[in-house]
């Protein structure tokens, strides 16, 4: 087998050699923290901690947790550790309720994640040469941008096509011949179903070679399903948006295990009780320490996904941690067509609303592709006799869903009293997709 | 003008069995009736004979239920009788809602949701038509 390497220098530390690096910039990373961004400053005080405290890597635990709420309440800018003019992008992804996380980047910033992106792309067997059609979206959501400056560093072809629209992307997969296609797993399934009822011939009319898939959970199942009905070899990527972005991860042609890009991004699990470190190997909660990273750093921060990490050397002569596919979350964040969902932004959205009573359901299930219903009990006061009345209310709820999630929702506007109480309380979320499918 | 009751009944079996068994325990009479579905709910728009009592049986059961005027008139039983009524509606720039019918001794009447119920009224009467009041249709 082939292994490639956008860094090999790099990609090929020895786990000293990864140590060592790790240990010197977590030193000076802590302190441009605390140096830099307030609330550092006041968790190292509170903490008792100098930042001459943290000497290697070894110590990391010493350090307080960054939880995705504390980007909330410094929202939008008061975790930036450098001055809006040296800020160059700014993307944002879902916030629990109201506000999203606000992400800045440094030039040195889409620099370090162009690099991560480009070993990213690498690693699967993207290369020079490659057509990529990058399915992922672009805007304020992450997965776009990342893979196309990625893609354009190796020297492949990016088409930035952008989510939907999905007999164009087949049409300019055939007309084009593209090589790699990113996007989120379901949608990748959705596109060949969409292509074999078009009556196109896979094998012959599509050259695609590689999908680099993420932004929702997977399994093997799911690959195997993808790489059948697409005639591709299908890998899996890892990444957030307060951690660059996709990038942080990636699988090798050994197919068992993420890499996690170590020189620049620490990562450790925790148990989810106790959040106290496990031991190799076991399942916890993911975090990260970034670095590098200029512009919206982070000391210890808490993802909320679950996973495992493994420290052994791997086929592809990496030694970089591997991490195990996200199996849960810690949280009750929904992943809707690879965009993070909280029920508690729906909740914000519809208590907003005029006419909506406090009793609403959220239905998660998926047909190919996520389907995100909400289902609403009506109120006397927004019952009227005629049905446009109710479908204007209807559609108004599902627009303004919308606009907070940037994911379609339908909503279903049932009879007072038909969603199911427990103890007084309505089940907020019914999730129906399958465990792992 | 005659008062129509509306409910919102979810899109199940049983439903209208269970709404139509509450007006038969308090033996209230459906005098006219029309059902606007959706994929996932249905309304129920009805004259019956006691719209007071209808409205308080079904708000204690819990329904959803809103009370609405209506026009009810009679319209000539041969070709043409229901083109002018809504002709004389249309160039009074009265728009309907929507429509059903009932019988009253062998005659059609057309139950009218109209936009504006007063110039619908208005319309029709110097048209010559005959308005049917509440009383005529319980009887």
């Amino acid at each position: 087998m082939k292994y490639l390497y956008w860094n090999k220098d790099v990609e090929l530390f020895s786990r000293e050699e990864l140590e060592r690096m790790q240990s010197k910039r977590l030193r000076s990373m802590v302190k441009y923290c605390c140096d830099n961004v307030r609330l550092y400053n006041e968790r190292f005080k509170k903490a008792g901690l100098n930042p001459e405290d943290i000497k290697s890597v070894k110590d990391v635990t010493k350090i307080p947790f960054t939880f995705k709420d504390d980007l909330r309440e410094n929202y939008p800018f008061k975790m930036f550790a450098k001055p809006l003019e040296e800020i160059v992008r700014l993307h944002a992804s879902s916030g629990t309720s109201g506000s999203p996380t606000v992400v800045g980047y440094t030039r040195n910033d889409i620099e370090t994640w162009t690099e991560l992106m480009a070993r990213t792309i690498t690693c699967p067997g993207g290369h020079k040469g490659d057509i990529l059609q990058n399915a992922y979206g672009y805007g304020l959501f992450t997965g776009g941008l990342g893979f196309h400056y990625g893609g354009e560093r190796i020297g492949a072809a990016v088409i930035p096509i952008s989510g939907g629209n999905t007999s164009l992307q087949i049409k300019l997969m055939r007309d084009f011949g593209s090589t790699i296609l990113t996007c989120t797993p379901s949608y990748s399934l959705y596109i060949a179903e969409y292509a074999k009822q078009e009556g196109v011939n896979i094998e012959k009319e599509i050259k695609l070679r590689l999908g680099i898939f993420g932004a929702e959970p997977s399994s093997e199942t799911l690959r195997n399903k993808i790489e059948n009905s697409l005639n591709i070899d299908a890998f899996d990527i890892y990444g957030l948006s307060e951690i660059y972005g996709p990038g942080v991860s990636v699988e090798c042609p050994e197919k068992n295990g993420l890499h996690i890009w170590e020189d620049q991004i620490l990562p450790e699990v925790i148990d989810k009780e106790t959040r106290e470190p496990v031991s190799p190997g076991e399942k916890g909660i993911l975090l990260f320490t970034p670095l590098t990273k200029e512009g919206v750093p982070l000391l210890r921060y808490i993802t909320n996904d679950i996973a495992s990490l493994n420290y052994e050397k791997c086929n592809c002569n990496r030694e970089m941690v591997r991490m195990s596919k996200v199996t849960g979350r810690a949280d009750d964040m929904l992943i809707v067509r690879g965009v993070n969902v909280y029920p508690s932004q729906i909740e914000h959205v519809l208590m907003g609303i005029p006419g909506v009573g406090e009793n609403y359901q959220i239905v998660v299930d998926r047909d190919i592709l996520d389907t995100l219903t909400v289902r609403v009990e009506v109120t006397q006061e927004k019952f009227s006799d005629r049905i446009k009345d109710l479908e204007n209310f209807q559609r108004m709820i599902e627009e303004r869903l919308f606009e907070a999630l940037r994911v379609k929702v339908k909503i279903e506007l049932v009879a007072p009293g038909e969603i199911p109480r427990s103890m007084g309380k309505a089940k907020r979320v019914i999730d129906l997709r399958k465990e792992n499918i | 003008m005659v008062k129509q009751i509306s409910v919102f009944l979810q899109n199940r079996p049983g439903t209208l069995a269970n709404l139509t068994k509450i007006l038969l325990d308090k033996k209230i009479n459906i005098r006219a009736l029309t059902v606007a579905d959706t994929s996932d709910y249905g309304i129920i728009r009805m004259i019956v004979d006691d719209p007071e009592k209808t409205l308080k049986v079904l708000k204690d059961s819990e329904y959803l239920v809103s009370e609405t005027e209506v026009v009810a008139v009679e319209a000539q039983d041969k070709p043409g009788g229901l083109y002018e009524i809504a002709s004389t509606l249309g160039e009074k720039n009265v728009n309907i809602e929507y429509l059903y019918t009932t019988l009253k001794e062998g005659k059609a009447i057309m139950i009218i949701r109209v936009s504006d119920i007063e110039a619908a009224i208005e319309a029709l009467k110097s048209g010559g038509f005959k308005l049917v009041s509440e009383k005529e249709l319980y009887e």
